[in-house]
């Protein structure tokens, strides 16, 4: 096969691809003027005032650090119960240990859509709507169910040996687990971690329903809610300005670690 | 050292059970039984109709407009989705000179293809919905830039091109993450076999049908079945991006959102939550058809 036409076809999806959000980061910088008028040009004069605008006047700096809360207490409290309890029935037999393995497992294998009307009065009856550990405690409860099944299947394949001496030495079960076996599971974690944030952070059907308070709304929710909003509608370039926020900071992070990052996401659909 | 053991089991199993249990064991057994109620919200005002909703979403006309919507997205998300996907990772891998090695710049490639993945769906429709705007987006902007202009459209706002415009937004947000699967896919397959094939003379398409693609048949399997339900969903595209949302004139309209509506606007909560068993069957026969339908003869690599 020549190489220039396929080259040319690899470009041309990267160009598809890519063109869109270089379109968002660039119309971020223009007048509102220049987004109206002439949507495919350079800005002339660069607006930084447009970002500043989004992240304190449309609030999407409120949003920001809302999702930095709920989001990193969910994943530090998934990622230390998912451990705990894949590790558990991975390597202690007891009887209805299976039992419980499916209980939780099979909860991947329904559509959230369903449980959606019944948690919501749920959530209600907890009275955590639109409330911090409202949203940390059913992150963590529906993202469980996968982090349990990867960790589990990775945690039978590490080696007992260590564990054994390390219990011979008088270590207890749980000095077993975070001293010997958490240790020893890193590549697993990072890989299961790295795919929770992301699915966690990018959450929106959760929010939407669970969260109907606008000063709690989590990144995506407050940016979708912006662009409806139609008072909002008049502030286009800082409406892009909020776009871009949201998107740049994943997707630098993403570029410093691809690899790992690539291979955490795809390790999820290949188990 | 037995001692202490079965206390650290309760102790780590019981605080995930609980969580487990409130929050995702017992909506999903509710669903099942609010969907045979009338409930609207109201505590101890929930009457068995049986499968009354059932029946009332027979001719509910805007439920079968989403029936049809995600049969249709099921239809045309998943293959083109995937014949990108795959098409893409074949030339990414195999598209140098003799057709054995990755072509040059294929991880920078790979990085700029994942982007979408990274992004929240709800980010992605306000993006896009900037994309198709009709005066001030990227797409009829850039065709009045070449002098295409008489091809520039509302594609939100006709109702034959809306539901097109979403799947597009669906198919190049996962593109990307296919692509790369497959790609680590075939990039486990052993290079004597493509040296093999091109010694018996056999062009890329021969050696694409008789290597690649039986080899990466589970793969595709898999994607099948994620990119099925996912064309099942859609709610977040739809529901930031079209007009109504699920307009014009019900051409975008999907169970997920029918779902939404139904319960948080209207309070009918038993009603969505038929809509909700619904939708659970469709998943559950969609899995079991793409499962069983490729659990044919297996080849396997020595």
């Amino acid at each position: 096969m020549k190489r220039l036409p396929v080259h040319l076809v690899m470009l041309a999806w990267g160009v598809v691809t890519a063109f869109p959000l270089l379109w968002a980061v660039t119309s971020s910088f223009k007048t509102d003027r220049e987004i109206l008028t002439s949507p495919w040009s350079l800005p002339t004069d660069p607006q930084p005032g447009n970002w500043a605008r989004a992240w304190s006047q449309a609030e999407i700096g409120r949003y920001f650090l809302n999702s930095v809360v709920v989001v990193g207490a969910a994943l530090a409290l998934v990622m230390l119960l998912g451990a705990l309890v894949a590790y558990t029935l991975a390597r202690y037999p007891f009887p209805g240990n299976r039992l419980v393995y499916y209980t939780f497992v099979s909860a991947m294998f329904f559509p959230v859509f369903l449980a959606l009307v019944p948690l919501f009065f749920v959530v209600k009856k907890l009275d955590l709507l639109g409330t911090y550990p409202g949203l940390i405690l059913v992150y963590t409860a529906y993202a469980l169910p996968f982090t349990i099944f990867f960790l589990h299947a990775f945690f039978r394949t590490l080696p007992s040996a260590v564990a054994e001496a390390a219990f011979l030495d008088g270590c207890s079960h749980s000095g077993v687990f975070f001293r010997v076996m958490l240790p020893m599971a890193r590549s697993g974690l990072v890989s299961v971690g790295i795919f929770n944030f992301l699915g966690l952070w990018n959450q929106y059907l959760l929010p939407l329903v669970l969260n109907p308070d606008p000063d709690r709304y989590v990144l995506a929710q407050g940016l979708a809610a912006l662009s409806v909003s139609q008072g909002y509608r008049s502030d286009w370039s800082g409406l892009f300005a909020g776009l871009t926020i949201a998107m740049v900071p994943v997707l630098v992070a993403y570029v410093a670690f691809q690899r790992h990052i690539r291979a955490g996401l795809t390790a999820g659909a290949v188990k | 050292m037995k001692h202490g053991r079965a206390r650290f089991i309760a102790g780590v199993l019981l605080p995930a059970l609980v969580l487990h249990a409130v929050f995702v064991l017992s909506p999903y057994a509710q669903a099942f039984y609010l969907a045979l109620t009338d409930w609207t919200g109201v505590s101890g005002q929930a009457h068995f109709v049986g499968a009354g909703n059932f029946v009332r979403l027979a001719s509910d006309s805007l439920f079968l407009d989403a029936l049809r919507n995600n049969a249709v997205m099921l239809l045309v998300v998943p293959l083109v989705t995937i014949a990108l996907g795959l098409f893409l990772a074949t030339m990414l891998n195999l598209g140098s000179r003799r057709g054995l090695r990755g072509i040059t710049g294929a991880n920078t490639y790979k990085i700029v293809y994942f982007f979408p993945q990274l992004l929240s769906m709800a980010i992605i429709a306000v993006l896009w919905e900037f994309v198709y705007n009709p005066n001030t987006g990227l797409l009829n902007g850039g065709l009045r830039a070449v002098g295409l202009g008489r091809l520039a459209r509302s594609w939100l706002a006709e109702p034959h091109l809306a539901l097109w415009a979403v799947m597009a937004v669906l198919i190049w947000s996962s593109v990307g993450f296919y692509l790369v699967l497959f790609s680590a896919a075939i990039e486990a397959i052993p290079a004597d076999l493509y040296e093999a094939a091109l010694i018996d003379g056999a062009g890329p398409w021969a050696a694409f049908r008789a290597i690649t693609l039986p080899l990466l048949r589970d793969t595709v399997q898999v994607a099948f079945v994620y990119l099925g339900i996912a064309a099942l969903d859609g709610f977040a595209v739809v529901q930031i991006m079209t007009v109504g949302p699920g307009g014009p004139d019900g051409s975008t309209e999907v169970i997920g959102l029918g779902l939404y509506r139904n319960a948080f606007t209207y309070g009918r909560f038993g009603y969505a939550s038929a809509m909700g068993v619904t939708l659970f069957f469709l998943t559950l026969t969609l899995a079991v058809l793409a499962l069983r339908g490729g659990r044919r003869e297996r080849l396997e690599l020595s």
